[in-house]
Formats: structure tokens, C-alpha cells, sequence
């Protein structure tokens, strides 16, 4: 049986890298004690992987993976136990069934929410807050995209679902995953050059809000949607 | 809480910040206001390293049980960091709590190989610590070293208070009970030491004096504060039933050298290998209750949650319950889905069987540590192995399946000829051709046979601690001389060879058998810029050979000679059971190539009976 987990990853927890996150599930799916199934061989592994990556430094509240199950209890149940041995700013929100035919996490990925707050001692806030609307309103956001292998020009606007300001943050709702990644530095770049400020790394604090896929409408809802409660 | 002690601009512009933040699983956090000691725990190297090591997990389990104290880690600062830190004025800080490590009652640095001393400097430094004792208020932490290096504390004995001489489990309350009460009375530092220097095991240097003879050798050790002991008894544990270990060790977030769960079966070797410090200081070997072995396997897998597990000892193919135990091991583990690391076992009928069942054949090679390639030399330096025994284990091996083979060796071992270095090679043609007698399709493709050696360095309290030691440029064109023979071999094809620096090898010598002279190159290195000398790529020779220069030190009087069994050593003041009437016994019988039995075959009587233990009292029953 096939599972999925929705986590945070708070606090000091955001500089632990994506592999280290994984390695440190599959101890503390251990420690658990969950049947969960491992694959064959000298060294088995567990059979789990893991949604989108979260960038170094970025706090969340948005985390899944899939895990293949020999047996489960009740949902709430394993929640517990692996909150029982969760480090401080790891927290397990929600256990569920995974349908049949869902799409592994990693695979359905299609969009983030996040929220980015400021830093003391960078820009001022009020600078980057009051151009969050014009800049949004523009008919096309032509930005460099690099890549590992190439930089190019794209126009991210049809891939930005949401932008706005929100109290003393920015909201945004971006395209994620393996079609059109948008990482939020890189509107964060493109708001500050539009408004004529410099694009200091340290001036925002990023969080991670939530992890969408589509559904069968292709609207944008949580991944937990791909699967059911476990009684 | 979100208590950081780097910003968030440093952390995401050094390499891996997760070895800074602390956090992991099983680390201890306790609110300040109920404890009365903080104690820093290091060891001086980076994080990766300093976790995988078991002794700092056995010391602070143990100092947390304690309610009164709260042990924290400290481990040094990668190069990029430990830049930023210097240049922003950052001070050290402790993993759980994150405060400086000024702040704190004690620091303890556990010393596990030569080559970290210029880190013990950086670690004091950039804590703000003044480097010397001696330049220490009332309002620095008290700086206790330990270890295996603390058996000859010498050539740092001018940068620790105190040294805390065996193993950490006995006398730790006591000291910190002496802490307590010389704080509750008002008293200095000075007045803390001497209460110190009076508990058994515990070495406060600043209160003896060295004089040397015009030659650089020892004249006299002079007390000069009647707190202050002649002599320090080691410190053994003799009843592990009732010793705490470390049921939940801490679980770190990084993939570290050691990254599993490590159960240590017993203490101690009842080989007496001569060129073996250790066999040597943990003396005498005491085994460990199999059935608390298999509850403490099973209570720290289930805590840390690994996927592998391993047994520590200086050798377990001699741990009488290891048939029970690996037994045990193999089904819980299996269910589990947890994989067995064995040490290098003795390779004969059972270790085979064993290892045939934990791991992959076609991935795992067999281990001999031969040290030596003649059986003269192996007798020299009585390495209870012979060629018969090397070539019978390879053969079982070979039948079964394995086709793999590794060999450690020493170069410069006392009496070495050109024959036993030939000896080398012509061993591992030996093998070779033995592989290559079992029918083709009944052997596993081509025999790999790689043979690596290292620099024999002589350290204290072993025979050797008397011998001179090879140059590097003897070592170096011994290394080039088996190198050449390897490739006369026939099978040459299947044989590989490799040697370790040897540069660093003599650096290493240098300190193993060192004294206080030392203290004022370490110090010049270190403000040269050396750190991480352990590290060979970031190893400044020029620096250190500069520091030697200035100070007027010759490093051949530490390694190029053989002493007078007459000399007074410079870690003679420490009694760690074993006398020096059995090592020099020893050394004698090892210039005559005569062997001497193990502990098990029959007592040779070295003295560490004393503590009335261990396998001592097995032989007498
Ligand atoms: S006293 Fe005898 S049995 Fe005990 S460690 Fe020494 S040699 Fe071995």
C-alpha cells in the first residue's frame, strides 16, 4: 500500500540539505517502527521518495514523500509515532492512502505557494511592497532563467499564478516541478529590478507554504488530494 | 527556538551549516538554570569526524546522566568558517545551547591523534581562550585533554590544565564534585588544580618542573606542588555491568564517517602485538556480557533508528561469545532490515561463514593485517600470524567464492632487512598463485590482491618505544624498493600496491614520543597559519620545519635515535599498569625474533594484573 506523508521543516531545520532530509525520514521512519518495505538485496533500502527539493535555507510547511507500505495502522497513528521521534522543526501534518493511480509526489508536482518576509537591516520593505501590483499587472515578466547547462530569456508571467502584498509580506503561487520550476529568487529578482532597488540574497526570508498538483479539472489543489483518510 | 550563534548570511555561505546547528535526534538540551557545570565536549577536527567517534558519545551520555551537568559538543570550524570567524570576531559556541564556550565550566578535548594539536589551538583561540595554562584567570574554563595522545601529554602539556590519563568512566563525578565544592568555597583556579592534581588518574602539568641534561634528554621531573602526584595510575573500568553506555546515541543529520550504530564488545588485546599502542594502555583486555550486548544492539537500533550496525574492539575474532552473538545479530538484524558491518575478523572457517551471510562476496575482500613480510619480522614484532595461517584462510576464501584480498603492512619496523621488505610482494605473489591453482570454473574470475603500507612510528608504552625511527627519505625509498619488486612478480598484473605519506608519518613521531620543548613549535605552527594538518592537502611543511628552526629543534633527537632503556622517558610518570620491566623484557625479546604468548595462552605476567580484572583473573582460574 502506498502512503503519503505531508511535513514541515522549520527553524534551524532549513539548513539541512534535500539528501540529508531524506536520510533523516528513513531513520526516523525507523525509529517508528512503521512496516514499511525495503527493496531486495545485500543493502535494502526503503521504498520512499520524496516531492519537490526545498532550496537550502528555506523554511516549510508544504513537505511530502510517498512511502510503500508492508501493513499501516490508522492514520493518526502513524502520524503520531513519527512525530514521537521528530526533531524540533520537523513535524508530520497529515498520513494518507494514496489512490491507485495517483502520480508519485515528485512526478505531480505542479505549483508552490510561499510567503517571503524581510530581514532587519536590508531594503526597506515599503520599497518592494507598494510596486507588488504594477509589477504583476505587466502584460509579460521577461526574466533570465540559467540552468545548469544554459541561461536563456523567458517570460515567466503565464507560470506566476498569484502574486500580492500581504501585510508586511509577498504572497506568490508559482509553477513547480518538472515541466516549469519558477523558483521564487528569481521573481524576487525581477520585482527588485523593476522597482529599481538592488536584489540583495539576504534581504527576504522564504517559507514555503504549501505543494500542489492538479487535479482532474487541472486546477491547482494540495497533494494530499491524490488520497484518502486511513481510518 | 530559533537560537543560532551564525547568521543566516554566514550560514548559507559556508560549506554544510548543518554541522553547526545542533538539533539532531537524541542531542540533550537542558535549561541552564537547573545545572550547575557546563561542559564543552570536543574533538578537534571537523564535525564528520569528531561525530563518528564513539568515545565522545560514551562521555556524554555519561556527564548528562549526571543532573547537575550539561555536556554540549564543540568541533572545529571548517576552513571556511573558521576564516569568518576570525575576521567578524565570532566566538565559539557549543552545538546545543549555542553559547560561547568561554562561558563554560569545562572544556574537554579528547586527543586521538597527533596530528590535531595545531587544532586544539584553534579550538582554545577562537573560544578566546588564552593558549597557555599558565595565561588563564579564574573566569576561563578549565581545559582537561584525554585520549590515547594524553599517554605522552608532553608536547601540549603547556595548553591544558588538566589531563584526565584512561579511560573517562571513573572519576569524572569526582572531579566535577571537586569543582562544586571549591566554587561554593570561594576558591581560585589554582586552588581547583590542586584539588584536582589529588584525584587518581588526573595530571595537572603546570605543577611539575622538567630538567634536561645538556644532550636534550630528561635530567629530572620536579614537583613543585606538594598536591601534585609522582606518579599517575591510569584509569581503568573493571565492572562494565554496571558502567552506563550510550543507549541513544545522537543521530546526526549529515552523513558522517561513522554513520551507524557501534556496539563495543570489550576493551582491551590480549595479543601484545609490539609496535600496538593500544594493546598496550587498554590492558588488560576485559570482554563485555554478550546478553547485554544483544539488549543494548537491539534498545540503540531501536533509538537511532540506522540501517547498520557494527562491533568495536581491538579484535573480536578473540571476544569468546562472538559465535552468540553474531548469531543474534544476524536474525534480529535481518528482521529489521539493519546490516551488519564486521571489523576485520580473523579469517578462518567461522568468519567466513559469517561474512558470507552479512555481505556480498563479490563486493567484500578479505583483510589480513599481516604488518610485515617475512615471518622473522612477524615474529619481531609478534603479530601472532604466520604465512600458513595467511595462506590456508586465503584458500578457504578462495573456494568460496571470494577473489578479493587486502593486506596492511608496515615499513620500518625494527631490524627490517631488504629480505622482509621483498617479502612483501613475494607474499602477495604467493596468494596469487595459490588463487590460481583452483580450476577455472570453479574460481572467480581474476585474484585482486592490494597491498597498502604504512610508516611504522614507535610509540609510548609499547617494546618499541625505545627504537629509533626511519627518515623520510628512508621510508620513502623503502616504499620505491617494494614498489619495484612488486613489479617483477609474475602475477604483477593481480597485485597492487600503494603507501601512505610519509611526511605526515614523521610529524606523527615527532609528538608520539615528544616533550615539553615541543609546546613552543606547535604554537609557532599554529600562528603560522597551520590547522587541519591532519588533512594532508591543507599539511604546511614549510611552516612547521620553519617553527622547528627558529626553536633550535632538531626532530632527529625525537625519532632518529634509539634511547637508552636507562632514559627517563618523558611520559614515564604515568603508571598505566603494564611495567617497564615487561616492555623492556619485550623489546629484548623482540631483537632476538622470540615471540611471547597472548594473554589466553598464558599470562606473561606484564603487571596489569593490578587491577584485578579482566583477563588476568580468567587465566588464573
Ligand atoms: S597480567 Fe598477564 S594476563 Fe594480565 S594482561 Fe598482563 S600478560 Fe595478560
Amino acid at each position: 500500500m502506498k502512503i503519503r506523508v505531508k511535513y514541515t521543516k522549520m527553524g534551524p531545520l532549513r539548513y539541512i540539505g534535500h539528501l540529508d532530509v531524506m536520510r533523516y525520514f528513513q531513520k526516523a521512519i525507523r525509529r517508528a517502527d512503521w512496516d514499511i518495505a525495503y527493496s531486495q538485496g545485500y543493502s535494502p533500502h526503503q521504498l520512499i521518495t520524496f516531492a519537490a527539493p526545498l532550496g537550502l535555507g528555506i523554511t516549510s510547511e508544504g513537505e511530502y514523500f510517498d512511502a510503500d507500505m508492508c501493513s499501516v495502522t490508522s492514520g493518526a497513528d502513524m502520524k503520531d509515532r513519527l512525530n514521537r521521534t521528530m526533531a524540533e522543526g520537523m513535524e508530520v501534518r497529515a498520513v494518507v492512502a494514496l489512490d491507485d493511480d495517483a502520480k508519485t509526489a515528485m512526478a505531480a508536482v505542479a505549483g508552490s505557494d510561499y510567503r517571503i518576509s524581510f530581514r532587519d537591516g536590508y531594503c526597506i520593505p515599503s520599497d518592494i511592497l507598494s510596486g507588488i501590483s504594477a509589477f504583476y499587472e505587466q502584460e509579460e515578466i521577461v526574466v533570465q532563467k540559467r540552468s545548469k547547462t544554459k541561461e536563456m530569456q523567458m517570460d515567466i508571467k503565464p507560470f506566476l499564478y498569484a502574486l500580492s502584498a500581504e501585510d508586511d509580506a509577498i504572497f506568490m503561487r508559482v509553477s513547480a516541478g518538472s515541466v516549469v520550476n519558477i523558483k521564487p529568487e528569481l521573481v524576487l529578482e525581477a520585482v527588485c529590478r523593476f522597482m529599481d532597488v538592488e536584489y540583495q540574497r539576504f534581504a527576504f526570508r522564504i517559507h514555503r507554504l504549501e505543494t500542489y498538483m492538479r487535479d482532474g479539472n487541472g486546477e491547482l489543489v494540495s497533494l494530499l488530494h491524490a488520497g484518502k483518510e486511513i481510518p | 527556538m530559533e537560537k543560532l550563534a551564525l547568521s543566516d548570511e554566514i550560514l548559507m555561505q559556508i560549506e554544510k551549516p548543518a554541522r553547526y546547528i545542533g538539533k539532531e535526534i537524541n542531542s540533550i538540551i537542558k535549561d541552564p538554570s537547573d545545572i550547575e557545570i557546563r561542559f564543552a565536549m570536543c574533538f578537534p577536527d571537523v564535525y564528520e569526524i569528531g561525530m563518528s567517534y564513539l568515545g565522545i558519545q560514551i562521555l556524554y551520555d555519561m556527564l548528562n546522566r549526571m543532573d547537575d551537568v550539561w555536556c554540549e559538543r564543540v568541533y572545529s570550524p571548517w576552513l571556511d568558517l573558521d576564516a569568518i570567524m576570525r575576521k567578524e570576531g565570532i566566538p565559539l559556541f557549543a552545538l546545543e545551547s549555542q553559547d560561547p564556550i568561554r562561558m563554560f565550566d569545562f572544556l574537554g578535548i579528547t586527543l586521538q591523534y597527533e596530528m590535531c594539536y595545531t587544532n586544539v589551538l584553534q579550538i582554545l583561540d577562537l573560544s578566546g581562550i588564552p593558549l597557555l595554562a599558565a595565561e588563564r584567570s579564574d573566569s576561563d574554563p578549565i581545559v582537561i585533554g584525554g585520549g590515547p595522545c594524553s599517554y605522552n601529554p608532553e608536547p601540549i602539556a603547556d595548553f591544558f590544565d588538566i589531563f584526565y590519563i584512561g579511560e573517562g568512566e571513573t572519576v569524572y563525578r569526582e572531579l566535577m564534585d571537586a569543582y562544586k565544592r571549591n566554587r561554593k568555597a570561594g576558591g581560585s583556579r589554582l586552588r581547583f588544580l590542586e584539588a584536582a592534581a589529588e584525584i587518581e588518574g588526573i595530571y595537572v602539568p603546570q605543577f611539575y618542573d622538567i630538567c634536561y641534561h645538556p644532550d636534550g634528554t630528561i635530567q629530572e621531573v620536579c614537583i613543585r606542588n606538594p598536591h601534585a602526584k609522582q606518579k599517575i595510575r591510569k584509569q581503568v573500568v573493571m565492572d562494565f555491568s554496571d558502567t552506563p553506555y550510550p543507549m541513544k546515541p545522537i543521530v546526526p543529520f549529515l552523513k558522517v564517517t561513522q554513520d551507524r550504530v557501534t556496539l563495543e564488545i570489550q576493551r582491551g588485546c590480549i595479543r601484545g602485538c609490539r609496535f600496538c599502542q593500544a594493546g598496550s594502555i587498554y590492558r588488560p583486555t576485559r570482554e563485555k556480557n554478550v546478553e547485554q550486548m544483544k539488549q543494548y544492539a537491539m534498545e540503540m537500533i531501536r533509538s537511532t533508528g540506522h540501517e547498520e550496525i557494527t562491533l568495536s574492539s581491538l579484535s573480536s575474532s578473540d571476544y569468546r561469545a562472538l559465535p552468540e552473538l553474531t548469531e543474534f545479530l544476524i536474525e534480529e538484524m535481518g528482521k529489521k532490515k539493519v546490516n551488519i558491518a564486521l571489523p576485520s575478523l580473523r579469517i578462518d572457517a567461522f568468519s567466513l561463514d559469517v561474512m558470507k551471510r552479512v555481505q556480498d562476496i563479490k563486493k567484500s575482500s578479505l583483510t589480513f593485517a599481516a604488518e610485515a613480510g617475512t615471518q622473522r619480522l612477524r615474529d619481531v614484532i609478534n603479530k601472532g600470524l604466520t604465512e600458513d595461517m595467511i595462506r590456508e584462510g586465503a584458500m578457504k576464501a578462495f573456494q568460496g567464492g571470494w577473489n578479493k584480498v587486502k593486506f596492511y603492512f608496515m615499513l620500518g619496523l625494527p631490524t627490517e632487512t631488504e629480505e622482509d621488505l621483498r617479502g612483501i610482494p613475494l607474499l602477495c605473489e604467493q596468494l596469487a598463485e595459490d588463487y590460481y591453482t583452483i580450476p577455472k570454473e570453479e574460481r572467480s574470475g581474476k585474484v585482486s590482491i592490494t597491498a597498502s603500507s604504512s610508516f611504522f612510528v614507535p610509540k609510548p608504552f609499547t617494546p618499541f618505544q625505545w627504537a629509533a625511527m626511519d627518515s623520510e627519505e628512508t621510508f620513502l625509498q623503502k616504499a620505491h624498493f617494494v614498489k619495484e619488486e612488486f613489479k617483477k612478480q609474475k602475477n604483477r598484473k593481480s597485485l597492487s600496491y600503494r603507501y601512505h605519506d610519509a611526511d605526515l608519518t614523521v610529524m606523527e613521531g615527532i609528538f608520539a614520543r615528544g616533550d615539553r620543548k615541543l609546546a613552543p613549535v606547535i604554537l609557532q605552527a599554529y600562528r603560522g597559519g597551520c590547522i587541519y594538518d591532519a588533512w594532508h592537502e591543507y599539511f604546511r611543511r614549510d611552516v612547521w620545519e620553519q617553527a622547528f628552526r627558529d626553536h633550535g629543534i632538531e626532530p632527529d633527537f625525537y625519532i632518529g635515535r634509539e634511547r637508552s632503556t636507562e632514559e627517563i622517558l618523558p611520559w614515564d610518570f604515568i603508571d598505566i599498569g603494564v611495567s617497564k620491566a615487561f616492555l623492556i623484557r619485550e623489546w629484548e625479546r623482540a631483537k632476538r625474533g622470540e615471540t611471547t604468548q597472548n594473554c589466553k595462552q598464558g599470562c606473561s605476567g606484564c603487571g596489569a594484573a593490578v587491577f584485578g580484572g579482566g583477563v588476568c583473573l580468567e587465566n588464573q582460574s
